[in-house]
């Protein structure tokens, strides 16, 4: 017998936390506050974002989890083993075959179906809060819909490095109303916020959700003459040889020997068993 | 002629305390105004009032806006009266790093308020904040420092150019010379003598500097407990006061 709840919370929180999930798809990119619990792992390990896997999983779920793209580092087996002890629920390592995906910081190469649902970790849900500190000036700032200072943030950026450095948490307009902040993601992956499946941020410290329907406008912010550009590291994966996926640099000996490599372990591992190889194939042990 | 700014009647307490009462003036466009008194004359209060700060608990401001005309700003929804804060109104602080953002190279500072009415061009911004850095003798290699690496003085000019970069209709200066020593004074006076002439703006300046309104002001009001004792043309009220307070205020200038 199980002696946890399914899924660990009790019933009323999940049922608390799905309210906001409703009113976070009714408002895209609107922060619904939520009455954040404590979660039996640190701040800053994904609290959000269990707290809605918790309130979305059914018992027929597929559920995966991934950080920073890999299904095999200790945050992705900590939250996968959390949830098959807790809830029972069968999980995969593969994109294609979940139902439910916790992510931190990565949307999957493999395109998602609308028959899924992708959950974020959120570290800190504000985009404006590095520039405005005061909670009751930002929240103001987004009922009138004053996002110049946004754009101060981008400006900082070009007059300094020549180009829009921000390459990651980078914001965007989503649906013509708010701005958000997509969370840590590459911003290689802000083009993929526009699709099928369902998006869902949760921010647990911070005690925020919001979210993204299917087929949501999401724009990312840019200068007329310094367009936005979903850049990644110009090379191909050393493992499977592809040239459209975001990678990972990884130092491998201190001679400045270096290899790059799919940042999403899973379509990488999909690739080579497809056949694709990549320069470091051979000798590769990942 | 229509007055760019109606007050009427402006009241604001404090509890049983009188921040101001009962203060009425017309401001035509062009036109600067000087409001002087001791601390706690209530000066600070109506400026506060009058920029929506704070919300006084009688009366009406009437601005003269460009697309609906008289206007009350008081009873006006605040999404509106914060586009007039950053397009028509501008508000210069005494001390410059409440105004400004520290942490925000000297550019950006002057670029925000273009980007907050919809500017997305970045070399055109950059253009203008350049351009403004000249107007207000900062040189152009200082563009990329923060303004925490300038001086006093320099942060006065910044906040100035920052805040007149939209072409404002209207300035709001509390103390604006506040805090610098005096030949920074008279450059920064001169600077904004230059700007308010060339620009043709309308300024209201609180100071209870009197050499600051000699220089700047046509006309002056001058406020005690919370009320205007006195008003008129700037060099009639300094040359000739009336009122007690008046004559003691001026009077008590030191002379070199």
């Amino acid at each position: 017998m199980n002696e946890y709840n399914f899924a660990y919370l009790d019933e009323q929180t999940k049922r608390m936390i799905r309210r906001a999930i409703l009113k976070a798809l009714a408002v895209p990119g609107y922060q619904v506050p939520f009455a954040s619990r404590e979660m039996p792992m640190p701040y800053g390990w994904g609290t959000g974002g269990v707290q809605v896997s918790a309130a979305t999983l059914t018992p027929d779920d597929v559920f995966k989890v991934i950080d920073q793209g890999a299904d095999d580092t200790t945050n992705a087996v900590s939250i996968r083993k959390f949830f098959e002890k807790t809830a029972g629920v069968a999980t995969t390592e593969e994109t294609g075959k979940a139902t439910i995906i916790q992510t931190r910081h990565r949307i999957p190469e493999a395109r998602l179906r609308a028959d899924q649902i992708l959950v974020y970790q959120v570290p800190i849900p504000e985009p404006l809060r590095f520039l405005e500190p005061r909670e009751t000036e930002t929240r103001k700032m987004h009922s009138l819909q004053e996002y110049g200072l946004m754009h101060v943030k981008l400006y900082e950026d070009i007059s300094q490095h020549g180009a829009i450095s921000t390459a990651y948490a980078y914001p965007v307009r989503v649906a013509d109303r708010y701005v958000m902040d997509p969370s840590p993601i590459p911003k290689f992956d802000n083009p993929k916020l526009e699709m099928d499946a369902i998006q869902l941020f949760g921010a647990g410290r911070e005690q925020r959700i919001y979210a993204l329907p299917p087929h949501t406008r999401v724009v990312s912010l840019d200068f007329e003459d310094y367009p936005f550009e979903a850049s990644k590291a110009d090379h191909a994966c050393n493992l499977c040889g592809a040239e459209d996926s975001y990678l990972d640099e990884v130092i491998t000996d201190d001679a400045g020997n270096r290899m790059f490599v799919c940042s999403d372990t899973d379509y990488c591992r999909s690739r080579r068993e497809a056949g694709h190889q990549g320069r470091l194939a051979q000798e590769g042990t990942a | 002629m229509t007055p760019l700014l109606q007050v009427k009647g402006i009241e604001k307490r404090y509890g049983a305390r009188i921040g101001c009462r009962d203060v009425s003036f017309d401001l035509y466009p062009g036109e600067v105004m000087g409001i002087v008194g001791e601390s706690g004359s209530g000066k600070s209060t109506l400026l506060n009032c009058l920029v929506g700060h704070l919300e006084p608990d009688a009366g009406q401001v009437i601005f003269d806006t460009r697309a609906d005309g008289p206007v009350d700003t008081v009873t006006m929804s605040e999404p509106d009266r914060r586009m007039l804060g950053r397009t028509d109104w501008a508000f210069v602080h005494q001390h410059a790093r409440d105004g400004l953002r520290m942490s925000v190279s000297a550019g950006g500072n002057i670029g925000e308020r273009l980007m907050a009415v919809g500017s997305r061009h970045y070399g055109q911004i950059r253009g203008q904040a350049l351009d403004w850095l000249g107007r207000v003798e900062i040189a152009e290699s200082r563009v990329d420092d923060r303004p925490s690496a300038f001086s006093g003085g320099m942060q006065q000019r910044l906040q100035i150019a920052r805040n007149l970069v939209t072409g404002p209709r209207l300035v709001f200066m509390d103390e604006p010379t506040g805090g610098l020593d005096v030949s920074v004074q008279a450059r920064l006076l001169d600077l904004l003598r230059g700007l308010v002439r060339e620009m043709g703006l309308s300024a209201i300046i609180v100071t209870h500097d009197l050499a600051v309104v000699r220089l700047l002001a046509d006309r002056l009001m001058v406020m005690k407990d919370g009320e205007v004792v006195e008003a008129g043309l700037t060099d009639q009220v300094l040359d000739d006061p009336q009122h007690a307070y008046t004559q003691l205020l001026v009077s008590s200038v030191l002379q070199v």
